[in-house]
């Protein structure tokens, strides 16, 4: 975007008063106090409901979630790419191997209090496994609730992130 | 029917005592959410809703914490005094209000119960005396907290308040020339026989109210506290109960000067001038009735407050002793002696302070009111530093970046 100057219009001397710019004040907010209220309030309007639900953004990156395929495994094929990718270092991958020879992981855990949230798990991902989800109510009684196993990932029913689409930069 | 005397009267006295005193602290507590939420609703938010319905318990909330929370001494303030000052700036607060009469008198099988904890005949200059002592509190908790921010909160109150309360003792002057007397009742019921005074004494009526935001320290005039640049001032190095009892003294003070400037200009408790609702013989119904007008009225006064509050910008320092002593100072002097020529002029020609002779200052305050607004007030704006200095800027249209 262009840088633009604006000039601000000072009023002119002489053309201005003390007692007319406060009532002028003094009735913008008063109109004020009959119009919409913002305020979203929030245990009883979320995303999902309430009279004023409104709507996150396509691209938000939240708490992650595992793609199942349809055997009901996860479709991890434990390539290695997102702990290396991550530059919070929160992906913890040990991969095993059945006896067709596919790659599988044995142990799959997100630190979500390390994660910071990056998306580039998901855009490395050659499977489109892993996905960071458009969710934020994410409240848990201890740190340790925090990290998510590769069941707590699969059981993850949020929608995934749409990170960027070149088609539609902007998500909409 | 008499007044009411003797032990009845002490009865009655310590009844008035508790009533207004609990009155006065309700309301205290209730408006600070009354501030709280309709400055919300002004920035369309919603505001404190949560505790109780519509935020109903907020204060009762906000009081509690308050009370257990922990209370901080520093170390190198003056101890006595910092003690001392929010009880001095708590007291004069709630004290003033006991002169001002919150209804017609009652009568009892016992006499005639004054509405007012004390019906003192010199009430105006007891009201004039206790509000100015205030400042005390306010100038010692800055002094005695020993700390640079606080000190010049302090500072900035104690020069504010002796600037504006001379603007605001000379407004009050015309009230008294045309009431003749210093007793709060008289003065309501001389305006019941002619009119509300904020009519006939529209000019002094403004400067009155100008000058009770400054007494109050309110904003536009909120420089001792002045959140920006002092942190907040004079209760910076308070905590707990103590800063609570300056925020008490605060809404309390609003309140006492919401009820003065409906005494003094909008005919106290008097329900309209004339109307026999408001006259005697008394009745109960009556007090009531009146009880109802003074209230209305008062809290019409102490809703402006917010109004105003979250719509002015405040005023730089120098700004504020510039409005205060070049302005209204010179215009209460010289509309209190308009008033005196005026209200001798009409004893004189026998026309007298009554209906048509407030009438008649009504009209003299209209013409002075547009000269006043058009041709004083033209011009005057709170520009930059820079405004006056630089001739270029006088010229046509000041369109310039950083102009301030």
């Amino acid at each position: 975007m262009a840088i633009t100057v604006k000039t601000v219009r000072r009023p002119a001397p002489g053309k201005t008063s003390y007692v007319r710019a406060a009532l002028k004040g003094m009735r913008l907010t008063f109109t004020h106090i009959f119009q919409k209220k913002w305020t979203m309030q929030y245990p009883e309007e979320t995303s999902q409901q309430g009279p004023e639900a409104w709507t996150i953004s396509k691209r938000w990156r939240g708490t992650h979630r595992m793609e199942v395929d349809e055997n009901g495994k996860a479709k991890c094929v434990a390539c290695g790419l997102c702990p290396q990718v991550c530059p919070a270092n929160c992906i913890k991958l040990v991969p095993g191997e059945d006896e067709h020879g596919n790659r599988y992981p044995l142990v799959y855990e997100i630190d979500e209090f390390r994660c910071v949230f990056c998306g580039y798990c998901q855009e490395v991902c050659p499977e489109e496994a892993i996905h960071v989800g458009v969710h934020y109510q994410n409240a848990e009684y201890s740190r340790d609730g925090f990290v998510y196993d590769l069941e707590r990932l699969m059981k993850q029913s949020h929608d995934v992130s749409t990170l960027w689409d070149p088609a539609d930069p902007k998500g909409e | 029917m008499q007044p009411i005397t003797g032990t009845p009267f002490l009865i009655a006295s310590a009844i008035k005592i508790i009533v207004i005193f609990s009155m006065i602290m309700g309301l205290v507590a209730l408006w600070t959410l009354v501030e709280r939420r309709l400055c919300a609703f002004m920035q369309n938010r919603l505001g404190p809703n949560r505790v109780g319905p519509q935020g109903l318990l907020q204060p009762a909330a906000d009081g509690l914490k308050n009370i257990f929370k922990e209370e901080t001494l520093p170390p190198f303030a003056d101890k006595a005094l910092f003690m001392l000052a929010p009880m001095l700036s708590f007291t004069p607060a709630l004290m003033t209000f006991c002169v001002i009469p919150m209804a017609s008198p009652l009568p009892t099988k016992w006499g005639l119960v004054s509405m007012a904890i004390a019906d003192l005949p010199v009430g105006f200059l007891f009201i004039l005396a206790i509000s100015s002592l205030g400042v005390y509190g306010i100038a010692l908790a800055g002094w005695s907290s020993n700390n640079k921010y606080s000190l010049l909160g302090g500072l900035r109150a104690s020069a504010q308040l002796i600037s504006y309360e001379i603007a605001m003792g000379l407004a009050a002057v015309s009230v008294l020339i045309l009431a003749g007397n210093i007793t709060p009742h008289e003065i309501i019921t001389r305006q019941h026989d002619s009119f509300w005074f904020a009519a006939p004494l529209f000019i002094a009526f403004f400067v009155f109210l100008v000058a009770a935001f400054a007494e109050t320290n309110r904003l536009p005039f909120d420089m001792p506290e002045a959140e920006s640049e002092l942190i907040a001032g004079y209760h910076t190095e308070y905590s707990a109960m103590k800063f609570s009892m300056f925020f008490i003294a605060e809404y309390a003070n609003m309140l006492t000067a919401s009820a003065l400037l409906v005494t003094l200009f909008f005919g106290g408790w008097d329900i309209f001038p004339g109307l026999s609702v408001s006259a005697p013989p008394w009745s109960v119904t009556k007090t009531l009735l009146t009880f109802g007008a003074f209230w209305t009225k008062t809290l019409f006064f102490y809703g402006l407050y917010i109004w105003v509050r979250w719509t002015l910008p405040r005023f730089r320092f120098d700004q504020l002793m510039d409005l205060g002593w070049k302005f209204m100072l010179p215009l209460a002097l010289g509309f209190a002696m308009v008033t005196a020529v005026a209200a001798w002029a009409l004893v004189a020609s026998g026309i007298g302070l009554n209906h048509k002779g407030a009438l008649a200052l009504f009209g003299l305050n209209v013409v002075l009111a547009i000269a006043l607004f058009y041709g004083l007030d033209k011009g005057r704006i709170i520009g930059g530093a820079g405004m006056r200095a630089r001739p270029e800027l006088k010229a046509g249209i000041v369109s310039h970046l950083g102009a301030d």
